[in-house]
């Protein structure tokens, strides 16, 4: 019994200092994304890593969520005769949620556990240290871009998700289907608000910070060489992607 | 030029530097020997502000680096270079952004006159039109040789090594300290050496410091250790396994 406490106790203070870590992190790069000299040119590199480079997975992750949400909502509305709203069911699921959530975690697989894989290698290659060296603050050099694309591009990527999977949902609701595409267009364009794509768009923002501090912190603290780079990419995945639903939860409850 | 005093540092409970008291001249090699884990990285460390000491002070030019803020400091660190073990290449980059990346960062020089600095420092350690090779392409002794040029392309007056030969072969390893005693000559700037390759050592040294059991235990020019009694300084230069050092 005793032993069980203590080891819930280890564990609540690993978890709480890890916590706490994380938080000076994104204090730290707040800090610095403010602090001249800014240089665009990673930020925009990260931009390109995170956000262009994913867009193919993404668009295959919207365009067949979109598609199957099409085929369920139809199977179920069927049931009681609302068949003309399967187009809003899909758009609201897409822009409200599965957009969002879904981009947030493939690119957690993607570009995440990449981003960690490299702080990592930086890390016990000693490559950190050097840029500490010659006087350049690595979270100003090596986090602060990658938060900075992270937060910026997970709306755009979600953008792509939400048109494609509206566009998916469409193809099996009114080409496979046969909903009529007027009602199909008509009732969505109805029940869809602004609103709800707005509320979808932050929330990808927020993921895309957790996406980029959880993977940078976990690389940035790698130790323990190959081997450690690998846990870290792992951890990073695991935190980023539990943490997406997590806060998926408390933002939706939020912003009900 | 540096002054430690007193410093100690333990890492979980484990006492690995015990008040090192050690003084670094202007414009000379100083190199610091002693076995693999007693600290000599973590002592390197220390002096570029990459640990913080538990207690103790390092003064450069009478000034303490470790109650310094991160501004104050940077000033500082422009003033050095450092080598590190395995050359700590960005190897997302080329050669020769490799080496220029402190220019890029520091100054506002022009493409064309980093260019050149780079060209120049590369020729110092013996390479010529490798600027457009990543860092992959290269063996451990090219590695060690940019990461040379790279440590002395801002003209630092203080350069520190972290095991300059370590996995290098003997030929290469003494080509390496040429170039270490050939660059430190030529501008007269201040070289911190850690190793434990005692021919290095005795090539390179203007003094030689002994770090054991996390203090300093002897320290002086290459002739007057030869010539010390300490049957500890004896067993690590001879390199025997039997003596007061106990292997396990």
């Amino acid at each position: 019994m005793r032993e069980f406490f203590e080891r819930l106790g280890i564990l609540t203070e690993k978890a709480i200092k890890t916590m706490g870590s994380m938080a000076i992190m994104l204090a730290q790069s707040v800090y610095y994304m403010f602090l001249p000299p800014f240089k665009f040119r990673n930020i925009f590199k990260q931009m390109e890593f995170i956000g262009v480079k994913s867009l193919f997975v993404v668009v295959l992750t919207g365009a067949f969520t979109g598609m199957v949400l099409a085929m369920q909502s139809y199977n179920a509305l069927k049931r009681f005769g609302a068949e003309s709203l399967v187009g809003p069911t899909v758009a609201l699921s897409m822009a409200r949620e599965l957009g969002p959530v879904l981009t947030g975690l493939m690119v957690t697989g993607r570009a995440g556990s990449a981003m960690a894989t490299e702080l990592g290698t930086m890390r016990v290659t000693e490559q950190i240290d050097a840029l500490y060296t010659m006087a350049i603050n690595p979270v100003k050099y090596l986090v602060v871009p990658r938060i900075v694309a992270g937060v910026c591009m997970l709306p755009f990527l979600t953008i792509v998700a939400d048109f494609v999977g509206v566009v998916g949902g469409y193809f099996v609701g009114v080409v496979l289907l046969d909903i009529n595409p007027g009602v199909y267009i008509g009732r969505t364009v109805d029940y869809v608000n602004a609103d709800d794509i707005f509320v979808g768009l932050l929330k990808s923002a927020v993921f895309g910070l957790i996406i980029s501090l959880i993977a940078c912190y976990h690389g940035y603290n790698t130790t323990g060489g190959a081997e450690g780079v690998g846990k870290s990419a792992t951890n990073s995945v695991v935190t980023g992607c539990v943490l997406i639903l997590v806060f998926d939860y408390i933002l939706t409850s939020i912003m009900f | 030029m540096i002054e430690i005093i007193e410093l100690k540092k333990s890492f979980n409970g484990k006492v690995v530097l015990d008040g090192v008291d050690l003084t670094i001249e202007r414009g000379r090699i100083t190199v610091i020997i002693g076995r693999s884990g007693e600290g000599k990285s973590v002592l390197l460390k220390h002096i570029i502000g990459l640990l913080r000491p538990d207690s103790g002070r390092i003064l450069f030019e009478g000034k303490d680096i470790t109650k310094m803020n991160e501004e104050e400091f940077h000033e500082i660190l422009k003033r050095f270079g450092m080598l590190f073990q395995g050359a700590a290449l960005f190897d997302s980059m080329t050669v020769g952004e490799n080496v220029g990346f402190p220019l890029m960062e520091h100054t506002d020089l022009p493409h064309e006159k980093i260019g050149k600095i780079v060209a120049e420092k590369l020729r110092r350690v013996g390479l010529v039109g490798v600027e457009d090779m990543m860092p992959a392409e290269l063996s451990g002794g090219m590695k060690k040789r940019v990461g040379l040029a790279r440590a002395i392309v801002m003209d630092p007056e203080i350069v520190l090594f972290d095991e300059p030969t370590t996995g290098l072969d003997p030929i290469m390893s003494d080509s390496i300290a040429d170039l270490i005693l050939e660059t430190q000559r030529a501008l007269e700037t201040t070289y911190v050496v850690i190793t434990h390759d005692i021919k290095l050592t005795y090539k390179i040294a203007d003094t030689i410091a002994m770090l054991h059991k996390g203090k300093i235990i002897e320290k002086g020019t290459v002739e007057e250790m030869k010539q010390n009694t300490n049957p500890v300084l004896r067993q690590f230069l001879e390199g025997r396994a039997e003596g007061p050092i106990k292997v396990f």
